[in-house]
């Protein structure tokens, strides 16, 4: 009964979601504002029938629902609960039904937090996003039915892929999505402009605490996913340039340029055509990584099942979304009013500048990932974009944008001085060149180009929080406004996220040994012995754990307890990794194949600075957050919530 | 005008991938395949100790005699071979195709007993204990099956099990026509 | 078909991958970490985005023995990478060769650097320069410092 329910819910909404796409973009057109109105009501009711859908699925995974086809697919009723939860999204029609959840939260959020939005961009906004809302909603009903039932009901579910039944994995797709559709909003406020013919400072002062809220949620979606990778893979990796890590990096790249570029439509309406283009580029390539996920047109270890024919679905969803979009901007973008005026070198030049890196990171991101498809369907050559390609094409670019980000808020709007610019940077530069000689010296020569990206690392850091304390000093101790806090926040984090990638990638230290019961191994003067081997009972898996005391100077320093799992229902094996951190490097071990006549294979890796990739990537986050405290005070300020709430309740014609 | 053009670049490019997206989802593109080299080369060395007892070594020689010669790399644990092994023993009662088989990383008494219990479709076969073989032939599994022509030459490579479509459109026609 | 394909790869894959072995490794130490990079510039072919070392599919197994192999009988590395080609095609190289059909991959990036800052570069100089800003006359300053004054 409860399914239904939530298929039924999810009928309604797509109605719902019909009325809200269309009758305010009407109203809005004819200056109605009973119909603009509509928006804000089915903005409400869309969410609330989409979340009783969506609790209408979680209830089938957490009471084991095996009627249901989706349950039986990905659940198991040994799972523990968490999972039978996250379950509900580590899956294909499941996570289709947390996108379509989180797009309707978003305009529940647009209609209620833009009181103070003129009615008709408010009116087209919320319409945009009922249209996209359409689409998500007819694709889940017409190819991806989460409710669909099956009879007899088996006894029991295949089970969650066990890589998936992870306190990290848990939480990743939801932070992932929220990013994700966040850029929905700002696509859609792009859209509402073009159709309005008016992109101005106000435009940009709505948009940026949106775009910041996405940028914000993406950034910890992307760290959280690969912490997992770091601790689950068992291998220690990070990052590995894998189709669907790139088709979430490319909507965070497009969204970086988008958040400054937006800055300089606020404060100089200038920029104002670009910033609607990567407006809807940020959302088009999150829609693009749906497609890769989901159609079967690229494979990758995080792929869903799929299917040509969802497939085909997605793509005309996105020709229909991204088409539409640059149709409209080819179409009007050209009559926006170019702003104010500026020098190259100016606070506006180093923001396009700061794009045009952004943008070609992501073009090299975008390039290196569709490249073999290209390549095999014009030639039938196979080819593979691997790492080693993007730490030769993506990196290097990396170095200019890394360099002027320290520079750039030293330089004044309209028109600036290069050099006074430097000189007041003269500390980070000594710093990070002491860095590099440093990095370069104390550990191999092999790694030159490591040392050279760890005082960048250092240039980043430094540069940012220098410029911060003369900033103070400048203004008397008195704190600066939360954006500017939240901009030193990030651009610092970037640094600490680059220290950490610089010390783990190119100086971490393995060793590999096959070990018995009472073996010891000498490792970066930790002296590892392997205390006891033994088997565990787990809900849902079997395991052998391994027991290594780690002692220092015959001191005993810790323990690390790395397992392997073996999930029954899957008969799949998972490595649990054991990891040692003191915010400095990670000591990490993971426990190999073997047995008790030769031995098990116990590997240990010394991973420096690993820690910083995500405690930087958090900072960062944060950052973004702090600055949208800021920004909060002013959404809608120029026509203030109290000012909105009095507002005739018809406007005449226009 | 140029920069109306300017405008229209985005939508352009969108176009552009778009159109390799409904290319690659229409032709039925198999990312996961990886294609092979060997194709129109000469086939790699085979040189393997036979699978059955008292029987010679298996040489290059088998592979040209003139005769077109389908080369099949399977194991006794590997689940697709079981799904195209009624076809390879259809092709050689039926087709009197020459098949050479090579058990690959598979003990050789657990190959034997796998033939004797499903038949033995190969008229030669060998065993690749260490898959020495099986990587000088760029494999990457098993199943694999490569056709092979008279004068040694790769023309056709099946990675993952064939199929009856595959038997039928490809297989039948290249014994016909290299014979 | 396809789905019998993707049953054949999780029948060989056995995740997660646990990489090379302690018995596989060479006694000399530079020979062992040649080949371990060059381990990590080769892709398991059965595997979604791999390299062989990250990988225990029986196949990543030969080819990181056959790699090591190669380096004890006194190849270099572009020989041991040739060896792969000739059996496995370009698909094995993690970075794709700079040849004709990867130009566009390589330069792709770069050349959209290029053109696209070429083109801010020329609308820059096509614009106007702003005229510095006329400095205050003694009048006009001794009024702002009057204004100013608390």
């Amino acid at each position: 009964m409860i399914p239904e329910l939530g298929h039924f819910a999810l009928i309604l909404a797509l109605a719902v979601a019909l009325v809200q796409g269309i009758l305010p973009l009407l109203g809005a057109s004819r200056g109605d504002i009973r119909l603009m109105d509509l928006g804000r009501t089915a903005a409400l009711t869309q969410a609330l029938l989409v979340f009783v859908a969506f609790g209408a699925l979680t209830q089938a995974y957490v009471t084991s629902d095996f009627s249901v086809v989706n349950v039986v697919a990905n659940s198991h009723s040994a799972k523990p609960l968490l999972y039978k939860i996250s379950g509900v999204w580590g899956n294909h029609e499941g996570s289709m039904l947390l996108w379509a959840l989180i797009l309707a939260l978003f305009g529940a959020a647009v209609a209620v937090f833009g009181a103070g939005l003129p009615d008709t961009l408010r009116a087209r906004v919320l319409a945009i996003q009922a249209l996209i809302g359409v689409g998500f909603l007819a694709f889940l009903l017409f190819t991806s039915n989460p409710f669909e039932r099956v009879s007899p009901a088996p006894l029991d579910g295949n089970g969650l892929n066990p890589l998936l039944q992870d306190p990290g994995l848990a939480f990743h797709p939801p932070l992932l999505y929220l990013g994700y559709v966040g850029f929905s909003v700002t696509y859609a406020f792009a859209i509402a402009a073009l159709l309005e013919g008016r992109v101005d400072a106000a435009w940009a002062r709505w948009v940026r605490p949106w775009t910041l809220a996405a940028w914000c949620f993406l950034t910890l979606g992307i760290a959280l996913g690969s912490w997992w990778a770091y601790y689950i893979l068992g291998w220690g990796g990070f990052w590995f340039w894998d189709p669907v890590e790139n088709a979430s990096l490319m909507p965070w790249l497009a969204g970086t340029a988008l958040l400054h570029s937006a800055i300089v439509v606020e404060k100089r309406d200038s920029l104002k055509s670009w910033t609607v283009l990567l407006a809807i580029l940020a959302f088009s390539l999150s829609l693009l990584g749906t497609f890769l996920v989901r159609s079967g047109v690229l494979t990758s270890v995080h792929a869903f099942a799929q299917d040509p024919a969802r497939g085909m679905f997605i793509l005309a969803f996105l020709l229909l979304v991204t088409g539409g979009g640059l149709a409209l901007y080819a179409w009007r973008a050209p009559r926006l009013t170019p702003g104010g005026m500026f020098q190259p070198v100016s606070r506006e030049g180093a923001l396009i500048l700061n794009n045009l890196l952004l943008c070609t990171l992501a073009a090299t991101v975008l390039l290196g990932t569709l490249y073999p498809l290209f390549l095999d369907l014009l030639t039938g050559n196979k080819v593979s974009v691997g790492p080693p390609f993007f730490n030769a094409t993506f990196v290097p670019i990396c170095a200019p944008l890394f360099a002027a980000l320290c520079v750039g808020p030293y330089l004044g709007w309209k028109r600036a001085e290069i050099w006074p610019a430097l000189l007041k940077l003269r500390v980070a530069f000594i710093a990070a060149v002491v860095a590099a000689i440093v990095a370069a010296t104390a550990i191999d020569g092999r790694a030159t180009l490591a040392a050279l990206a760890f005082g960048f690392g250092v240039w980043l850091i430094v540069g940012s929080l220098g410029e911060f304390a003369q900033r103070l000093a400048r203004t008397g101790y008195r704190m600066p406004p939360r954006a500017a806090l939240g901009m030193t926040i990030a651009h610092a984090a970037m640094g600490v996220v680059v220290l950490g990638a610089v010390g783990t990638g190119a100086w971490n230290s393995e060793l590999m040994q096959t070990m018995k019961p009472g073996d010891r191994a000498q490792f970066h003067g930790f002296d590892v012995k392997l205390e006891r081997m033994e088997s565990l009972q787990g809900p849902n898996y079997i395991a052998e754990r391994a027991t290594l005391a780690v002692s220092v100077g015959g001191k005993s320093y810790t323990v690390l307890q790395p397992e392997r799992r073996l999930f029954a229902v899957q008969r799949r094996q998972v490595a649990e990794t054991a990891i040692h951190t003191n915010l400095l490097r990670d000591l990490y071990a993971t426990l190999g194949e073997g047995e008790a006549a030769n031995g098990w294979v116990i590997r240990l890796y010394y991973n420096p600075l690993a820690p910083w990739i995500w405690l930087g990537a958090a900072l960062c986050a944060l950052g973004g957050f702090v600055s949208l405290s800021d920004r909060r005070l002013r959404v809608g300020a120029p026509q203030g919530g109290k000012r909105a709430r009095t507002r005739p309740i018809a406007h005449p014609a226009e | 005008m140029n920069r109306r053009l300017l405008f229209l670049l985005p939508l352009a490019t969108l176009a552009l991938m778009a159109g390799f997206f409904a290319w690659s989802l229409l032709a039925g593109r198999d990312p996961a395949s990886i294609g092979s080299v060997l194709v129109g080369r000469p086939a790699p060395r085979l040189e393997v100790k036979a699978l059955r007892d008292d029987e010679p070594p298996l040489t290059d020689a088998l592979l040209r005699t003139g005769k077109p010669t389908i080369v099949n790399f399977f194991a006794s644990w590997c689940t697709p071979c079981l799904a195209e092994h009624p076809l390879f023993t259809r092709l050689a009662t039926r087709d009197g195709a020459v098949i050479v088989g090579v058990a690959w990383k598979n003990k050789p008494p657990e190959a034997r007993a796998w033939l004797k219990r499903l038949g033995d479709p190969y008229k030669f076969a060998g065993a690749d204990l260490d898959g020495r073989t099986g990587l000088d032939w760029g494999l990457s599994g098993v199943p694999e099956t490569y056709l092979v022509d008279g004068q040694g030459i790769v023309r056709r490579h099946f990675r993952g099990p064939i199929t009856e479509r595959d038997v039928n459109e490809t297989i039948l026609p290249f014994l016909k026509g290299a014979k | 078909m396809r789905t019998v394909a993707v049953l054949l790869a999780t029948l060989l894959l056995a995740w997660p991958a646990l990489a090379v072995e302690p018995s596989e490794m060479l006694q000399d130490p530079s020979l062992e970490s040649r080949a371990r990079d060059i381990g990590r510039s080769l892709r398991c072919v059965v595997c979604q985005n791999q390299s062989i070392d990250d990988s225990n599919a029986e196949v990543a197994r030969d080819m990181r023995r056959a790699v090591r192999e190669r380096l004890t009988a006194g190849d270099d590395d572009q020989k041991v990478f040739a060896y792969m080609v000739a059996r496995y095609g370009d698909y094995v190289l993690l970075k794709p060769p700079f040849k004709a059909g990867t130009w566009a991959l390589w330069l792709g990036g770069p050349l959209v650097l290029i053109v696209a800052g070429g083109l801010l570069l020329m609308a820059a100089r096509r614009r106007k320069p702003i005229p510095p800003p006329v400095p205050l006359s003694d009048e006009e300053q001794r009024r702002l410092d009057a204004l100013l004054k608390p």
